[in-house]
C-alpha cells in the first residue's frame, strides 16, 4: 500500500506477500493490527499535523517570553500565586517558559510519532549470544598462540617478575595520599580525639556567633535561672576569630551547654563537686555520632539528640536513656573563680564526641 | 549509497554526500544499515531507564552552569548579598557562592532547583528501574553483568547524590558531614586515621568541601558516565528483553524500529523529562539553604535528615539499639558499624549476585529474552517484595521525629514499633507476596483450561445453572502460556551404586532444596490431555447455547440478566448486543 | 502592678478555672507545677494563647481556643505577680524591634531555637509525644514571654541570659521567617528533605509515569 490517497496520511510499512522486504525495512509482525483515525481520514491527519506543529510554535514563542523575562524581571521581585503562595517571580516566569518551551518540543515529537508514523509492529529475528564454533576454534588457536610467542607459561622468572612488578607499582600512589592529612610527626589521631581546648580556670562564655568571648568577661551563676539553658565555649575560642579553621576545629569539639537545676534534682554526676549550685555543664556534641545536641527539657532534665533521638538524662549524669548512643554524655567539672565567673576545674575526663576504637 | 535521484531534495543531497564522506573514512554505512531499523519492544515501564538517563543528563547540564558560579572554598567570607536575614553575617565561601547562585543571578535559583529536583528524580528513577528489571526476571542470561553495572551504577548515584547536597556548605548538610566524621571514626582499627584523611585532619578541617567537589564533578560522574555507556551497549547488543504476547518469541523482537519511532519517541521524553523538571523548579522550591544557615559545627536543627536515597541509612542509625563492646581498651561501636557499613554493605552485594545465586538455585542455564510475569516466580517476587518492605521501614524511620509531630505520636513509641516491624514485616511480607502469587498462577491455570467469566448463566435442559465461559484472546493466550517450565532439580544420592561416597553431597542437597523452594510450589502448566478436557467441557457448552444464539436474527433486545423484553422496531440486535459486551473485555 | 480590684478579680478567676489543678493558694498539686514566682508573663503567655486551661493534665500543652478576655487575663497575671517577684510581661519597648539586626537575631536563633523549634520555626518533636511547637503564628509577646518565662519543657532564657537586645533580634528575626516569601516557588512547608521527597514521589514521579504511559498507548 505505498501510494496514499492523500500526501498528509501516514506512511504503511511497505511489505510484500512473497515475504520479501524493501531495503531498510522490516517484516510486519503477523498480529492484528487495528488502523489509526489518522491512518484513514485524511482530515484527521491533517489536524494531527497542525497539532504538532503548533507545540512547536508555542516552544518558539515561549522562549522568546523567557528572554524578556529574563530582561525584565527583577530577581527579588515577589508575586503572589493561589496555592504557590508568594514566591519569586523571576524564578517562576523563567522556569515556566524555559520547562513549556522544551516541554512541547517532547511534547510534539511524540504526538507526531504516535499519530503520523506508523504504527504497525514489525519483527526482528534474536540470535543466540554465543559465538559460532568456528569462531570459538579461531579465538582459541589466537590464545594457544599468544601464550606459545610469548612465552609467557615457559618463561617462569619472566612471569613472576612481571606479576610482582604489576603488584607494586601502584604502592607509590597510594604512599602518595598519606598528605591527605598533613600531620606534625608524631601526632596520632586518638590522642587529638582525646582533649579539648577547656582547662582548670579557662573562662566558660555564651554563645552569640562570631564575636563570641568579646566585651564579655564570662558568666556569672546568677545570670542562668533555674530550668535555664546556656550554648557556651571556652573564652580561647576569641582568639581564633581570624583562624576559621581553628575556630570551627574548637566549636566541633570544645561546644558545651549550662543547664541550671534545683540542686535537689541531681541525682548523680559524674564527678564530686563537679556542678556548681545545680549548673551543670555537659558537652554540646552527642556521643553517638557527633552531632550538636541542645535539645534540653527542663522539666525531665532530658537531652535529645534530633539526628538519630539519643536520650540522655543530665540529672542523672547523663546517662543514656533511649536511643542508639552507647555512652553517656560527658560532662565538664566547673567551679566559680575568684571573680565570681564559671570557669572549668580541668579538660573532660572523658572524650567527647561520637567513640572510636582507640576510646579504652 | 547512490544518489541519482534528482528529485531529492537539496538538504537530502547534502546529507547523502555526507554520509558517503563519513563511509568512505570509518565505514558507518555498515553500523547504520544494521542500527538505523533496529527495533525495540513498546512497554511503559520500559521507560523508566529512560527516566534516569534523561534525569542524569539534565543534571550534568545544570551541574556544569553551576560551576560557573560556585566556589568550592572554606574561606571565610561575610556576606553582603540581597538576602538581607544573612547580611553581613560570616559563612563559608560555597556557602556565599550558593546564596549567590539562589539569589543575585537571574535564572542561578531555577538552574539550582533544576539540579536538586533532577537528581532526586534520577535516583528514584534507578531504584524504580531496578525494581522493574528485578521483577520481570531481566537480570536472568545473558544479562547478569548488566545488573552487576546497574548496580554499581545505584550505588554511585547515591555518591552523586550525598557528595552534592554538601557542597553549599549549610547547616543541614553540614550536619550529615559531622554524621560521616562519626561513622569513619566508628570503624575498628582504623576508624580515626580515616576520618583524619578524609577530612584532612581534625574535624571539619578546611578540606572537605573542595574534596566532595571534586568527587561530585569529577571521579563520580566520570565512572557514572563510564557505565552508563557499557550499560547501554550491552542493552544495544544483547537487545531488550520483551513481555510475552502474540507474535514474541524468545528468538525475536516485536516492536517499532528507531528510525523513525524511537528516534521520536526517546528523544521526544528526554525534552518531556526536561521540561517537567524546568517547570516543576519554577514552581515549587527545593532545598532553602538560606534558611538553614551557615555550616558551623556546633549548632543543629530539629528535622534533620539527609535527602531521601540516603534517609533508610539515617533511618537504620536511629533503630540500631545502642550496642558497644570495649575489649581490652579498645572499642567496638556496633551501634554505628552495623547500619551504615555492614547492613548497606550485605545488601548491595546479595543485590549484585543475586543473578548467579537465582541461576544456581534453579539450575537454569537457558537464555532469557522473554520477561517473566512475577506471579510465574513467586520466591523472586517476594524477596523482591520483602527488600522492599525492609527498606521502607528504614526509610520511615529516618523521618520518625517528622511523622510523629504530624501524626501526634511519640517518637519512642514509634521508634520501637519500627523495630520490631522491621524483623517481623519483611517475612510476612514474602509469605503473602508468595501467596498472592500462587493463587494468581491457580486462576491463570483455570482461564487457560476453561476461559475467562463470561456473566452470562446459562441453564441446561435438565435444569442446572452454569456461568458461560468464554476462551481466551489472542493476546491473553499468549500472555498465560508464556509461563515457562519450571523443574526442581533432582535430590542428590549420598553414594553411588557402587557405594562410593559423593563429596559433593552437601552442596548439591542445599542446591536441591533451594531449587524446591524457588520452585517447588509452582503451578502446573495444564498438559495437552487437560486442555482437550476442557475445551470439549466448552464445546458442550457451546452446543447447548447454540440454539439462543438463533434470537441473533430477530429483532429483539435481551437484557443482562437474560430475560427478553420485545420492542418491534427497535433497531438493536442480540447481535449487536453481543459483538458490543465483547469488545469490552 | 495591678489595683486592688484587679488583683481581687484575678484571684476570684484562678479559684474558679486554674485551682483544681494548681492548688487554692497556686502552690500546687499533682496535676499543676507551683504558680509562686511565675510571675504575670508566664499567666499572660499561657492563657493567652489558649494553653491554660488545660483540657487534660500531661505535659504537652497545645495552643488552643482562649477562653478569657484581655482584661480577665490582666487581672489573673496580676493576681499572681502579686504572691512573689517573677518576670513581668513586657513593655511595648520591650517588644519593640524594628531597630533590630535581623541577621545577628538569625545566628541567635539558629544558637538557641532551632534545635527544637526547627530552622524555618516549624517546630520539631520532643521525647514522648510532646513537640516544640511551630512558631509561625506566634505574636511577638507571646515569643518574648515564652523566652522569659520557659514555659512547660522550653528552657527558661531570663533577661540575664539573652539580653533585651539580643531578644528583640530574635523577635525581628522570627518576624522575617513569618512574613517570608518562597524565592524558587511553593515552599511545601520549609521542613526538608522528607517533605521533598515525598512530594518527587507522589506528585513528580506520577507526571513522569503518566508521560511515559501515554507515550505507549496506542493512538486512537
Amino acid at each position: 500500500m505505498s501510494d496514499n490517497i492523500d500526501a498528509n496520511l501516514p506512511a504503511q510499512p511497505e511489505h510484500s506477500g512473497d515475504g520479501t522486504v524493501k531495503p531498510g525495512y522490516l517484516p510486519v509482525a503477523p498480529i492484528e493490527h487495528k488502523p489509526r483515525v489518522t491512518d484513514t481520514d485524511p482530515k484527521a491527519a491533517r489536524r494531527a499535523e497542525r497539532q504538532v506543529a503548533s507545540m512547536f510554535a508555542l516552544s518558539m514563542i515561549l522562549v522568546v517570553v523567557f528572554v524578556i523575562a529574563y530582561v525584565t524581571i527583577d530577581v527579588t521581585a515577589v508575586v503572589y500565586v493561589p496555592v504557590l503562595g508568594e514566591i519569586g517571580a523571576s524564578n517562576l516566569v523563567l522556569g515556566l517558559t524555559f520547562g513549556g518551551a522544551i516541554f512541547f518540543i517532547g511534547a510534539g515529537a511524540i504526538q507526531w510519532a504516535k499519530k503520523l508514523m506508523p504504527d504497525v509492529e514489525v519483527v526482528q529475528e534474536r540470535h543466540s549470544m554465543e559465538s559460532s564454533t568456528s569462531e570459538e576454534t579461531e579465538a582459541a588457536g589466537n590464545y594457544e598462540r599468544g601464550k606459545e610467542e610469548s612465552g609467557f607459561a615457559r618463561y617462569k622468572i619472566i612471569r613472576r617478575s612481571l606479576l610482582g612488578a604489576m603488584a607494586l607499582f601502584p604502592i607509590p600512589l597510594i604512599v602518595m595520599l598519606r598528605d591527605l592529612w598533613q600531620s606534625e610527626p608524631g601526632q596520632n589521631p586518638a590522642e587529638i580525639l582525646s582533649s579539648t581546648s577547656w582547662n582548670d580556670g579557662m573562662r566558660i562564655v555564651p554563645d552569640i556567633g562570631h564575636d563570641t568571648g568579646e566585651n564579655v568577661q564570662g558568666i556569672r551563676p546568677e545570670e542562668i535561672p533555674v530550668g535555664g539553658l546556656v550554648s557556651a565555649l571556652p573564652m580561647s575560642i576569641k582568639d581564633l576569630k581570624k583562624d576559621a579553621v581553628a575556630n570551627m576545629r574548637d566549636r566541633g569539639k570544645s561546644a558545651i551547654i549550662l543547664v541550671r537545676m534545683d540542686p535537689e534534682e541531681i541525682r548523680s554526676q559524674q564527678g564530686e563537686g563537679w556542678d556548681y549550685q545545680g549548673i551543670l555543664a555537659y558537652s554540646k556534641i552527642c556521643t553517638h555520632v557527633g552531632c550538636p545536641i541542645a535539645l534540653y527539657e527542663h522539666r525531665t532534665h532530658h537531652l535529645l539528640c534530633p539526628c538519630h533521638q539519643s536520650t540522655f538524662d543530665l540529672a542523672d549524669s547523663g546517662d543514656v536513656i533511649f536511643g542508639p548512643s552507647a555512652r553517656r554524655m560527658p560532662q565538664l567539672p566547673i567551679r566559680l573563680d575568684e571573680e565570681g565567673f564559671l570557669v572549668a576545674q580541668s579538660d573532660f575526663q572523658e572524650p567527647i564526641g561520637p567513640s572510636f576504637w582507640e576510646r579504652g | 549509497m547512490s544518489t541519482t535521484n534528482t528529485t531529492a531534495h537539496p538538504v537530502e543531497k547534502v546529507g547523502a554526500a555526507g554520509a558517503t564522506f563519513v563511509d568512505q573514512r570509518l565505514g558507518s554505512n555498515k553500523f547504520l544499515s544494521r542500527n538505523l531499523s533496529k527495533v525495540f519492544p513498546e512497554h511503559w515501564s520500559f521507560m523508566l531507564g529512560e527516566i534516569a538517563l534523561y534525569s542524569f543528563i539534565v543534571v550534568l547540564l545544570t551541574g556544569t552552569y553551576l560551576t560557573l558560579f560556585y566556589k568550592p572554598s572554606m574561606a571565610e567570607v561575610i556576606y553582603d548579598g540581597s538576602y538581607v536575614p544573612l547580611n553581613g553575617i560570616y559563612m563559608s565561601e560555597a556557602y556565599a557562592s550558593t546564596l549567590n547562585i539562589s539569589f543575585d543571578i537571574r535564572g542561578g535559583l531555577l538552574i539550582r532547583q533544576m539540579h536538586h529536583w533532577s537528581a532526586l528524580i534520577f535516583v528514584a528513577a534507578v531504584a524504580v528501574h531496578m525494581f522493574r528489571v528485578f521483577f520481570t526476571g531481566a537480570f536472568r542470561k545473558p544479562r547478569e553483568l548488566n545488573w552487576i553495572v546497574g548496580v554499581a551504577l545505584t550505588t554511585l548515584a547515591l555518591a552523586a547524590g550525598f557528595t552534592g547536597y554538601s557542597l553549599p556548605d549549610d547547616l543541614l548538610s553540614g550536619t550529615g558531614l559531622q554524621i560521616i566524621r562519626g561513622i569513619l571514626q566508628s570503624i575498628p582499627l582504623i576508624g580515626t586515621w580515616l576520618a583524619f584523611f578524609v577530612f584532612g585532619g581534625e574535624y571539619p578541617g578546611g578540606e572537605i568541601i573542595s574534596r566532595l567537589y571534586s568527587a561530585h564533578i569529577l571521579l563520580v560522574p566520570g565512572l557514572i558516565l563510564a557505565l552508563i555507556t557499557v550499560h547501554l551497549i550491552m542493552v544495544w547488543t544483547q537487545k531488550h528483553t520483551q513481555f510475552p504476547g502474540p507474535g514474541r518469541t524468545n528468538n525475536n523482537v516485536v516492536g517499532y524500529p528507531l528510525l523513525p519511532i524511537y528516534m521520536a519517541k526517546a528523544g521526544g521524553f528526554f525534552f518531556i523529562v526536561f521540561g517537567i523538571v524546568a517547570l516543576l523548579s519554577g514552581l515549587v522550591n527545593i532545598n532553602p539553604v538560606w534558611i538553614f544557615g551557615p555550616y558551623t559545627p556546633d549548632q543543629v536543627t530539629a528535622g534533620t535528615q539527609p535527602d531521601w536515597y540516603i534517609g533508610w541509612l539515617d533511618g537504620a542509625l536511629r533503630l540500631m539499639p545502642n550496642w558497644e563492646t570495649v575489649i581490652a581498651g579498645f572499642t567496638i561501636s556496633w551501634n554505628v558499624f552495623i547500619p551504615s557499613v555492614v547492613v548497606p554493605g550485605i545488601l548491595f552485594t546479595g543485590l549484585a549476585f543475586y543473578p548467579f545465586l537465582e541461576a544456581w538455585a534453579t539450575g537454569d542455564k537457558r537464555e532469557h529474552n522473554l520477561l517473566d510475569r512475577p506471579r510465574n516466580a513467586p520466591v523472586r517476587t517476594g524477596i523482591g517484595v520483602m527488600a522492599i518492605v525492609f527498606y521502607g521501614i528504614l526509610w520511615l524511620a529516618g523521618g520518625n521525629d517528622l511523622v510523629a509531630t504530624t501524626f501526634d505520636l511519640s517518637i519512642n513509641a514509634l521508634s520501637w514499633t519500627l523495630r520490631v516491624l522491621l524483623i517481623v514485616a519483611p517475612p510476612l511480607a514474602f509469605i503473602i507476596t508468595k501467596r498472592t502469587c500462587l493463587s494468581l498462577q491457580r486462576r491463570d491455570r483455570d482461564k487457560l483450561l476453561h476461559g475467562y467469566e463470561s456473566g452470562r448463566i446459562l441453564r441446561l435442559p435438565h435444569g442446572e445453572f452454569v456461568e458461560v465461559h468464554q476462551p481466551l484472546n489472542e493476546k491473553e493466550l499468549a500472555v498465560i502460556s508464556s509461563k515457562p517450565d519450571t523443574a526442581v532439580l533432582p535430590a542428590p544420592e549420598k553414594s553411588d551404586a557402587d557405594r562410593v561416597r559423593n563429596p559433593r553431597y552437601l552442596v548439591h542437597s542445599l542446591r536441591h532444596r533451594l531449587s524446591a523452594f524457588f520452585y517447588g510450589d509452582n503451578i502446573p502448566r495444564p498438559t495437552a490431555q487437560e486442555i482437550e478436557a476442557g475445551q470439549h467441557h466448552a464445546d458442550d457448552q457451546a452446543a447447548v447455547e447454540a440454539p439462543l444464539l438463533e434470537y441473533e436474527e430477530r429483532d429483539v433486545i435481551v437484557n443482562a440478566h437474560g430475560g427478553v423484553l420485545h420492542h418491534p422496531g427497535m433497531p438493536t440486535t442480540n447481535a449487536d448486543q453481543r459483538t458490543s459486551s465483547d469488545n469490552n473485555t | 502592678m495591678g489595683s486592688q480590684t484587679q488583683v481581687e478579680e484575678g484571684k476570684r478567676l484562678f479559684l474558679e478555672g486554674c485551682s483544681s489543678c494548681h492548688g487554692i493558694d497556686a502552690q500546687g498539686s499533682a496535676n499543676g507545677p507551683s504558680l509562686i514566682g511565675v510571675g504575670a508573663a508566664s499567666v499572660h503567655f499561657q492563657v493567652a494563647t489558649g494553653r491554660m486551661p488545660m483540657a487534660a493534665p500531661g505535659a504537652q500543652a497545645p495552643s488552643k481556643e482562649v477562653i478569657y478576655t484581655d482584661e480577665q487575663i490582666a487581672a489573673m497575671s496580676a493576681w499572681v505577680a502579686s504572691l512573689a517577684p517573677g518576670p513581668a510581661i513586657p513593655s511595648a519597648e520591650q517588644l519593640d524591634f524594628a531597630d533590630a539586626d535581623i541577621a545577628e537575631g538569625g545566628v541567635l536563633f539558629r544558637i538557641n531555637c532551632a534545635q527544637c523549634h526547627q530552622a524555618a520555626g516549624g517546630g520539631g518533636a520532643l521525647t514522648q509525644g510532646k513537640y516544640a511547637p511551630s512558631l509561625m503564628d506566634a505574636t511577638p509577646q507571646e515569643i518574648y514571654e515564652a523566652m522569659l518565662t520557659g514555659p512547660q519543657n522550653m528552657p527558661v532564657f531570663s533577661d540575664e541570659t539573652l539580653p533585651v537586645e539580643e531578644k528583640q533580634q530574635i523577635l525581628a528575626y522570627i518576624d522575617s521567617l513569618q512574613e517570608a516569601s518562597s524565592p524558587g516557588g511553593m515552599s511545601l512547608g520549609r521542613l526538608g528533605p522528607v517533605v521533598e521527597g515525598l512530594f518527587m514521589w507522589t506528585v513528580v514521579f506520577a507526571a513522569l509515569i503518566a508521560a511515559a504511559v501515554w507515550i505507549g498507548i496506542k493512538a486512537r
